[in-house]
């Protein structure tokens, strides 16, 4: 039997009735089409499918659709400024960051929720940071360079 | 400052701002209306005759469209390879390991297809299980394959000079064995498809692949079906690095499932299935026994090795030979003996993966002339720079090394790691080690034996001239080649990154091997630069006719049209221009005549235009058995000093530094030069340390995930230096080759002779667990104990 939640998902409010096993993953990507959020393993293990609930990072294939009732979503679809890419984003393409881009949105919201709480964060908390989130391309280095480069805007 | 405009910068990659904002569409990311979902059935015993398979169940449950089986595949064998075709699209008779596939549902969502195959039932009669080397090779050990006796899918003898005879003329004769393990690829993509069979009995298949053309073929050739009525379309890739090099089983399924039911048919593999497919490193064991002299000239090797193939050949023919080959450089070496075999097991097929073959006979064989400086007593960076292949040299087997920046790689990271200064003096724990390596820039030779072009490509200019449309079917996976192509068409065409378009990957644009052996850069660059050259060609044709001047006196750049002699009068032709666009902004002014008002011209004249590009090597390498494996257009090499850490009450290693230069021929974008370099590090780190595809004694993958088969994560990757060696190779376009894979060669030696300097323990097996590493130091205190108390 599905279940009604309400969930605000980039600042836009939904009322939606899910299974009750559907994940947040699977809510994000198959009822609301938002498909930037990317599943890499299902078992919250690779981190690409990281989104910000209440502002916190977590792997949305790990978290169920209801446990999102009433609470706050961020994917990174909703990263995005009116102004275009948002400063993270922005560091991310012009610092080499991105190479297949599948790990990216995760990425991209883990660095956001780091920088959100700490603006001045050291290579050591950026590393910490991103450390859920598994790259097979970059060896990371642009990565954290791009995470700096945002910081030392600020 | 370069001569150039746009390549030999650090330009940004053209779809990072879609893959940085989610827009960027990954094969999950694609959905057809009405689409079905597909499910596999797959063995879940290792090894066993199929006796009965009963589809009845789910045939019946409600929801699903088709129910196939080897009965409605078919009996075509495919693989690799043409000259080991060893599997059919489901198992006939018997099941080879745990994850072969016997049956496929497609239904009208994943759960039914999934419940229906659960309802397929197969009556199997167990076989003896073969989970090594050992067993498999046993006398009277059962038969994975009939056709293959002994197991044996591959045996190799090549023999350069006459290694026997010379060793014994040596000073020094010294062997050793080193043995890895399986690894695979773990891209964070899972591997997916659509197959989309239509009305007119065409067929598109949408998948994550490295290869649109060789999958498009293998397709066409299982179903049967002309090659021209299969089109392979490649979305964004979520990384390959070898296991999407080949068509898999799934895209196969997608497409009988959607020929049987008409509607699109959409199918993943989960994360347990990726590592069920396998396709990654092998396990190898070699042998080397090397002789030198004492002033350090290497002299002879007799190499050899044996791979753990897995239940299918895969890419298998190919990496046998190149585990041999790749060791033909970057010493010059006069005699070189290799015997190998790659022996089938009940487990998933072993493939291709970065390094293809090479990384761990370098691995053994870097190790190994450590070991020798060391009995010389000579620094090995002397000893490696002694016996060095320059520009020019050719190997032992033939390989050419037309430009070979492997000195200069090594002076770079000596250098820059402060590596003389460092070495012998790091307090107990700490280590520095060195190691160099090199790789192809692209196989000589395609997988099917053919004079086929390798690459061909066209660019269009739009009709109103304003831009340029590069359209290849080369794979981008990550590694960046829209981005350099984009960049070529640019320079090649003489206009702004931003009018260029690119679109790729798919089989409709033409023709191109794809993103394997680091080929793209090298082939797929000379395409696109003749591609371009020739639209610029025939634009400057049309106007030096309007003109009344020779083509020789036209050029374009930034932009613009050059006329190299003084006083021409282009007016009559932007007026041309201007009256078509009236009400238009930003019409073209100033005293020099645009490439867009040039483009418009030439499309009024002539209708659009096209350049068009193709390429294919020269003939290449010897002629002995096995001579198209290793033989390249050019050859990547690469150095690198790693400075590390050793817990010696734990055994866990961490990476503390690492610097690494690699010769690219001539960067065409640095930045992705830098990154390739930067991953294939990553790559080679994790392989060292830690990542091994574990077996239970039923031939069932212990850890098919990626918290249990360990990849390195942002808290175990140093930062890299990374020092770019540009040497202008010659067959190369603007003098690029290869980085994607050559930078990985020296990674894991580099750790070993570091491990060796901060223990003074040489390892001979991967990965360098914290276990193993600490068993061997107490080991060794041991023995030194036992020795002071005698």
């Amino acid at each position: 039997m599905k279940i009604l939640i309400n969930v605000t998902v980039n600042q836009k409010k939904y009322e939606l009735a899910v299974e009750p096993n559907m994940t947040l993953a699977d809510m994000i990507r198959e009822e609301l089409k938002l498909t930037g959020t990317k599943k890499g393993c299902g078992l919250g293990e690779c981190g690409a499918c990281t989104v910000l609930l209440d502002g916190k990072p977590v792997s949305s294939c790990l978290v169920l659709a209801i446990e999102a009732d009433n609470r706050d979503v961020v994917t990174i679809e909703g990263v995005e400024t009116e102004k275009g890419l948002h400063p993270i984003q922005q560091a991310f393409v012009e610092k080499g960051a991105i190479q297949c881009g599948f790990c990216t949105p995760g990425m991209v919201l883990s660095a956001k929720a780091l920088l959100d709480e700490n603006p001045h964060p050291d290579e050591q908390d950026i590393r910490k940071a991103i450390s859920g989130n598994l790259c097979r391309c970059t060896g990371y280095q642009k990565i954290v360079e791009a995470v700096q480069s945002v910081s030392a805007r600020k | 400052m370069t001569e150039y405009s746009t390549i030999n910068s650090r330009a940004p990659r053209i779809d990072a701002p879609d893959k940085s904002t989610g827009r960027a569409k990954f094969i999950d990311d694609l959905n057809m209306q009405d689409q079905l979902y597909g499910a596999i059935l797959q063995s879940p015993l290792a090894h066993a005759r199929i006796k009965k398979i009963d589809t009845s169940g789910a045939k019946a449950l409600p929801g699903v469209k088709a129910v196939v089986t080897a009965a409605d595949a078919g009996k075509i064998k495919y693989g690799v390879s043409p000259a080991r075709y060893d599997e059919t699209l489901f198992c006939i008779d018997k099941v080879r390991y745990v994850g072969d596939e016997i049956a496929a549902v497609a239904a009208v969502d994943l759960e039914t297809a999934m419940k229906a195959v659960s309802l397929i039932d197969v009556e199997y009669e167990e076989l003896p299980i073969l989970l090594s080397i050992e067993d498999a090779t046993r006398e009277g050990a059962p038969l994975i394959h009939d056709e293959y006796p002994g197991n044996i899918c591959a045996d190799v003898h090549q023999h350069f000079g006459d290694a026997e005879a010379a060793l014994g003329n040596c000073d020094i004769i010294r062997t050793d064995t080193f043995t890895s393990k399986m690894q695979n690829c773990a891209f964070i993509e899972p591997q997916g498809c659509i197959g989309d069979y239509d009305q007119r009995g065409y067929l598109t298949l949408y998948s994550s692949t490295q290869v649109p053309h060789y999958t498009q073929r293998t397709v066409a050739m299982v179903l049967n079906m002309p090659v021209g009525k299969v089109r392979v379309v490649k979305p964004y890739v979520g990384g390959g690095f070898g296991a999407k090099a080949s068509a898999n089983a799934m895209e196969m399924i997608a497409c009988l499932l959607s020929r049987k039911t008409g509607k699109p048919v959409k199918m993943n593999f989960t994360r347990e299935q990726v590592f069920l497919h396998g396709r990654s490193r092998h396990k190898f064991i070699h042998t080397m026994t090397t002789g030198a002299m004492k002033d350090g000239t290497i002299v002879a090797l007799k190499h050899n090795c044996t791979l753990e193939g897995g239940a299918y050949s895969s890419f298998g023919i190919a990496t046998i030979y190149y585990a041999g080959s790749l060791l033909g450089g970057p010493y010059k070496l006069q005699h070189m003996k290799y015997d190998a075999q790659r022996i089938y097991t009940n487990k998933p097929a072993c493939g291709a993966q970065r390094g293809h073959g090479g990384v761990i006979a370098r691995a053994a064989w870097e190790q190994h002339l450590d070991i020798i400086a060391e009995e010389i007593g000579m620094n090995p960076v002397e000893l490696r720079l002694k016996n060095m292949m320059n520009n020019g040299d050719t190997s032992c087997n033939d390989l050419y090394m037309s430009s070979f920046g492997m000195r200069e790689c090594l002076d770079a990271v000596t250098e820059k790691s402060g590596w003389e200064k460092k070495r012998g003096i790091l307090p107990r724990g700490k280590g520095i080690g060195m190691a160099c390596g090199f790789f192809v820039s692209g196989a000589g030779y395609p997988i099917y034996r053919s004079e086929t072009w390798h690459c061909t490509a066209s660019v269009k200019l739009s009709d109103d001239g304003g831009c340029a449309h590069l359209y290849t079917a080369s794979a981008e996976i990550g590694q960046g080649s829209d981005t350099i192509f984009a960049m070529i068409t640019a320079e090649a065409l003489g206009i702004p990154l931003h009018a260029v378009k690119v679109s790729s990957g798919d089989t409709d644009f033409g023709v191109d091997l794809g993103a394997y052996s680091s080929r793209q850069t090298l082939m797929t660059g000379f395409a696109v630069k003749h591609a371009a050259e020739d639209a610029k060609r025939q634009v400057i044709e049309i106007i030096a006719d309007e003109l009344r001047i020779s083509e020789k006196d036209i050029d374009v750049k930034d932009g613009k049209m050059v006329f190299k002699s003084p006083g021409i009068n282009f007016h009559g032709m932007r007026e041309k221009y201007r009256k078509e666009h009236r009400g238009w902004h930003s019409l073209p002014k100033g005293d020099q005549m645009s490439f867009i008002e040039a483009a418009r011209i030439a499309y009024l004249a002539r209708g659009s235009i096209i350049g068009q590009g193709e390429y294919k090597p020269r003939t290449l390498g010897g002629t002995y058995k096995g001579a198209a494996v290793g033989t390249s257009v050019a050859y990547g090499p690469s150095a690198q000093v790693v400075e590390l850490s050793v817990d010696m009450e734990t055994g866990q290693i961490t990476i503390d530094k690492m610097t690494d230069a690699h010769d690219c021929g001539f960067a065409i974008n640095k930045t992705s030069v830098e990154g390739q370099m930067q991953g294939s590090l990553l790559m080679g780190v994790g392989e060292a340390l830690f990542e091994e595809v574990k077996f239970d004694s039923k031939g069932r993958i212990m850890n098919p995930n990626l918290g249990e088969y360990k990849v390195p994560t942002a808290l175990d990757m140093p930062n890299v230096n990374a020092v770019i060696v540009e040497s202008n190779e010659p067959y190369g376009p603007y003098g690029a080759k290869e980085v994607g894979e050559g930078a990985i060669m020296p990674t894991i030696p580099a750790i070993l002779n570091a491990l060796y300097d901060a223990t003074g323990i040489r390892f001979n097996e991967l990965p360098l667990t914290p276990e193993r590493v600490y068993r061997a130091i107490k080991e060794k205190r041991q023995l030194m104990e036992q020795q002071k108390s005698k």
